[in-house]
């Protein structure tokens, strides 16, 4: 984005007639947009904002009357003072055509109503009509469509043409061409948001079918959004495919946490297994796709292996009150000079608050976050695979060169003159250590959700929660403050982080912290970060609010 | 090489002045012995705004199919263009019915050339290509020879004859789909992509055409024209053929006919009749006249016996209404408009009382249900869904609704698609369904049956017999 100072030009408006009322709207507004503003929906199926348009669908079709010109060319106008239409006697699609002065639409005539349900007999005479073994029932705009403008009954008695089923088309994606309605949104997609061309139209007319190119899979780190984008259930995801029909979905609004750009999605869960998610549109960070490799990154919560129960030396039973007790004490006997701790970027900033508190606490000095990086791309991935880097250097658990204390913890570790570490959703072994020289610490604490070398090696395991199961905000790479909403609950025992710090730190102080919500905590935090002032969880709402840090 | 034609003594003969004639060759040599390159050495000398002119002048329309003006194409470019501007000949004749620009280019290819080397010229276009339908595999070599030739004398290439002007024309082989012939089909073909149309709005090839770039589009007829217009001025061109029907187009005649053939006449210097008759030969013996299909098999039929009111300018100023048949519509493009068809691509399909117009539009609807390029949803499923209809129809499974359903299918193409195709390929059904109704009533005798599932439905009605 350019830093330049520059002026903006005013946004000339255009007077446009809507089903017989006037509106306004800026220069260069498609005509389908300008429609869906006045509250006139265009039904369509290969218009995607975010793509080139190809008009080919014919989904969108209005009426369009232009300006009727007199002799003076001038327009002539009616009773009303208004100009009067000259009616374009064929529809048109919306999708192409811009506002332009004078221009009148009609969105519900006989004309656009013929249109439609033409369009939908030919999109429905080849369709399989396989609705009730199709995963996208339910979100299917063939299906919602044909239900608001089809016709009623088919007049279709031929063969159907045949095309393949249930072609694996790339490491993650089914496709079944015969529901396809070759809308081309996928292969748009492909070609100009994830600059993957592999993916295309083979055979002519109704032959026509969509494939691979030859010795190529579909299998771009982006590949998932066809599905998304896809308005019929030809192409769908191998993961969610007859897992759960998505009528049965609870829809959480939340965002990936798989790295630094913190995707905003919408988490769908059911009897608290989470399903899928998927992305949600945000224009200042994700626009409306996400990486597939974060969408799918979510398994782990339904994992079998999840640690359910604190564990704590000394402690017998499963008791939080016991075992953070006996976490409490045996951090208090060593002196604080041998104590580190390490946090995570994968931490909320509630827990990193909560962290920074912990460090207080004790009197700890040595204490940073595990960098975790990999391959980004110049689409969405970023390479920090931490998602709350900049939260961890804002709250203060790492300085800004993250990472940097890590080699002097692993040092002291292997010196002996660190004897105790607490390390937060993080595996010690990242570090360099191996088990053997974990095992040498007098005091190993641990926050995790699933066993690790780290939890096998610690005395004092306290099990936490995962990004759905949780609230809470985090910082992405361009300082945007986004919030976790709670989809699911943490299994067992397991319990939300910021209430396992807060009952830590409690237990080491013995008096309390005054936080009986996350909202509590936020703005505890928010009074002592001068970047977070006057915001709140609610304040950060659904889209997230730009910090004021570089 | 076919023996040599005689042209008939009614023809009128400009751009296919060369075409059957004894020893005529296609090389250079034959072409300048022939006069060839002097109207573009006098192009040359005048100013391309002035060429330009006298092709607005002569009202020349274009003879791809849409008859549209050729200098009002040519004004579209915007002056001062900074873009590149591209100049496209389209050779992709593939309509069914039409078989004229194969001949110019077969045996008189620097015909074309010099015509395109003018255009250019006119159009400050640098950059040109002729784009040749796959089929014409030895059109190609020959075209390239041609170029070769014109480049090696001067013609083409850097400096055209010492004036500066450079000009580079690239012949490019068709992508094998009827398709490739619509202009912007053609364009992204070019591009090497599929030839799928483009929507208009925005890309209007003399705007957003190739490459982004004012393009334009013209058919190999049109160009061949446009040497003449130079050679005889735009004003004495005009006079040849009517106003706003001017010049000689060249017409092929198939079907039903003694003597099938091409020839080049006056526009509207003759009656369908006429060309039936007097060029054609007539009927075959004992045969009647039953239908004709006047320009590419896209063009709507007429049936033989209908007649049509013309309204048309009297001596006195006055407008006048008169009757006329079939066989007396004048070959020029706006009567043929008037009369509910079109000249389009000068294709004309003569069919006897022999033939079964069932079968006649089955073929037709085959051919488009093939060549649809299957981007927008009526046109690729109207198309088979047409077809599918007629196939059953000739195989015995006709119902009652289906010459009803075939003009609702048809009407739910035409008028919403991304090209003319969708027309092109519902006209057919559109006027033979309209006209002949007693030959579809009489294939469609069943009974709707009640709903079965449709996957079994056209065997059960072909199955159950008459
Ligand atoms: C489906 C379709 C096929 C066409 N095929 C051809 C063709 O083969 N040759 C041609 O010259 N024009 C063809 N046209 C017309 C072209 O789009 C374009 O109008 C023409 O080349 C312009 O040239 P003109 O102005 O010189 O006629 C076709 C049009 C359509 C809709
Ligand atoms: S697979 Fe889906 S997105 Fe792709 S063209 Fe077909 S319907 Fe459109
Ligand atoms: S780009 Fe990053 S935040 Fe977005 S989906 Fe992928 S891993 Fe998640
Ligand atoms: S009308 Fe037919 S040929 Fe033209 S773009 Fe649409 S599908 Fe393709």
């Amino acid at each position: 984005m350019s830093t330049e100072a520059t002026t903006p030009k005013p946004v000339e408006l255009v007077n446009v007639q809507i089903d017989g009322v006037w509106y306004q709207f800026p220069k260069g507004t498609k005509v389908i947009e300008a429609c869906s503003q006045a509250g006139k929906f265009i039904p369509r199926y290969c218009y995607h904002p975010r793509l080139s348009t190809p008009g080919n669908c014919r989904m969108c079709m209005v009426e369009l009357g232009m300006p009727k010109m007199g002799p003076d060319r001038k327009p002539e106008l009616g009773p009303d003072g208004k100009p009067i239409h000259n009616w374009i006697p064929r529809p048109q699609i919306s999708c192409a055509q811009e506002v332009s002065e004078g221009l009148g639409v009609r969105t519900d005539s006989k004309m656009v109503q013929d249109a439609r349900k033409g369009v939908l007999e030919f999109l429905l005479i080849n369709h399989p009509l396989d609705c009730p073994i199709c995963d996208q029932a339910g979100e299917c705009r063939l299906q919602e469509f044909s239900y608001d403008f089809g016709p009623a009954k088919t007049r279709f008695l031929e063969h159907k043409v045949k095309k393949p089923k249930r072609i694996q088309i790339g490491p993650r994606i089914t496709l079944d061409d015969e529901r396809c309605i070759l809308c081309s949104r996928c292969v748009r997609f492909m070609r100009e948001v994830a600059k993957d061309d592999v993916i295309g139209i083979v055979n002519r007319g109704s032959y026509s079918t969509i494939t691979c190119h030859p010795n190529k899979t579909l299998d771009s780190n982006y590949s998932l959004n066809t599905v998304d984008i896809c308005p019929v259930g030809a192409l769908t995801s191998t993961d969610f495919r007859f897992k759960m029909r998505v009528w049965f979905l609870k829809e959480t609004k939340s965002f990936c946490t798989s790295c630094a750009t913190g995707c905003n999605t919408v988490i769908g869960a059911r009897e608290n297994l989470m399903y899928r998610q998927t992305p949600r549109e945000n224009n200042d960070v994700n626009e409306s796709w996400m990486c597939d490799y974060g969408r799918l990154n979510f398994h782990y919560l339904n994992s079998p292996d999840r640690l359910l129960a604190p564990v704590a030396k000394g402690v017998n039973e499963p008791d939080w009150t016991a075992a953070l007790t006996a976490t409490a004490s045996a951090l208090k006997s060593l002196p604080p000079s041998e104590v580190a701790l390490i946090a995570s970027g994968k931490m909320t900033n509630e827990e990193l608050f909560l962290a920074a508190g912990l460090t207080q606490a004790l009197g700890i000095m040595l204490h940073d976050i595990v960098p975790h990086t990999d391959a980004g791309d110049d689409i969405l991935l970023s390479t920090d695979r931490n998602p709350n880097t900049a939260g961890a250097k804002l709250l203060g658990l790492c300085d800004a060169n993250a990472g940097s204390k890590l080699p002097a913890i692993a040092d002291g570790i292997r010196g002996g003159t660190i004897k105790g570490l607490v390390i937060l959703g993080e595996d010690a072994t990242a570090l360099g250590l191996a088990e053997s020289e974990l095992r040498k610490l007098e005091v190993l604490v641990t926050t995790a959700m699933l066993p690790n070398l780290t939890t096998a090696s610690a005395g004092y395991v306290l099990p936490g929660s995962g990004f759905a199961e949780k609230r809470g905000s985090m910082v992405n790479k361009s300082g945007r403050l986004q919030r976790l909403n709670r989809a699911i609950q943490a299994p067992g025992l397991a319990r939300d982080d910021w209430e396992i710090l807060t009952g830590l730190t409690e237990a080491i102080t013995g008096t309390s912290l005054g936080l009986a919500t996350i909202e509590d905590v936020f703005k505890a935090m928010s009074a002592a970060t001068p970047a977070l002032t006057g915001l709140s969880l609610s304040k950060i709402g659904d889209l997230g609010v730009q910090l004021p840090i570089a | 090489m076919p023996a040599p034609r005689i042209p008939h003594p009614r023809e009128k003969r400009i751009v296919f002045a060369n075409i059957d004639r004894e020893g005529y060759t296609p090389d250079i040599a034959c072409y300048l012995r022939n006069g060839g390159y002097e109207d573009l050495k006098k192009a040359v000398k005048m100013a391309p705004a002035e060429i330009v002119a006298e092709v607005k002048t002569s009202s020349l329309r274009g003879r791809g199919g849409a008859g549209f003006p050729c200098g009002v194409k040519w004004g579209f470019i915007r002056p001062g263009e900074t873009k590149p501007i591209y100049l496209i000949c389209n050779a992709d004749e593939s309509e069914p019915g039409t078989f004229k620009d194969r001949y110019i280019i077969h045996q008189d290819p620097h015909q074309l050339m010099e015509g395109m080397i003018i255009s250019a010229f006119a159009l400050n276009v640098h950059l040109a290509y002729l784009y040749i339908r796959g089929e014409f595999p030895q059109g190609a070599q020959i075209l390239e020879q041609a170029i070769a030739e014109a480049k090696e004398k001067g013609f083409l290439g850097k400096n055209i004859l010492g004036t500066g002007f450079d000009l580079e024309i690239y012949v490019h082989r068709g992508a094998g789909a009827y398709i490739c012939g619509e202009e912007t089909g053609l364009i992204e073909s070019l591009e090497g992509k599929r030839a799928y149309p483009r929507i208009k709005p925005p890309y209007f090839p003399a705007v957003l055409g190739l490459y982004q770039c004012p393009t334009i589009v013209n058919n190999v007829e049109t160009l061949c024209h446009v040497k003449h217009i130079v050679r005889m001025g735009g004003a004495e061109y005009a006079k040849i053929g009517k106003p706003n029907n001017t010049g000689t187009r060249i017409v092929g005649v198939s079907g039903d006919v003694v003597k099938p053939g091409y020839f080049e006449i006056e526009v509207g210097s003759m009656t369908l009749g006429e060309l039936i008759n007097d060029l054609c030969g007539g009927l075959k013996p004992g045969r009647t006249l039953k239908a004709i299909i006047p320009g590419g098999s896209s063009a709507k039929v007429f049936r033989a016996g209908e007649k049509f009111k013309i309204k048309s300018k009297a001596a006195d100023g006055s407008m006048v209404e008169t009757e006329i048949g079939v066989l007396d519509i004048p070959l020029d493009f706006d009567t043929m408009a008037a009369c509910g068809s079109m000249a389009g691509s000068g294709g004309v399909i003569v069919m006897d009382d022999t033939r079964d117009m069932v079968e006649a539009l089955n073929n037709l609807n085959h051919f488009y249900a093939h060549e649809s390029c299957g981007q927008c949803t009526p046109c690729r499923e109207g198309s088979l869904w047409m077809q599918k209809i007629t196939d059953r129809l000739l195989a015995g499974g006709g119902v009652e609704s289906d010459p009803g359903l075939l003009e609702s299918v048809s009407n739910n193409i035409a008028g919403k698609t991304i090209c003319a195709f969708g027309e092109a390929c519902s006209w057919p059904t559109m006027s033979f369904v309209a006209k002949f109704p007693e030959e579809f009533a009489a294939r469609a005798k069943k009974q709707v049956p009640p709903p079965t599932p449709p996957e079994f439905l056209s065997e059960t009605l072909i199955g159950a017999g008459h």
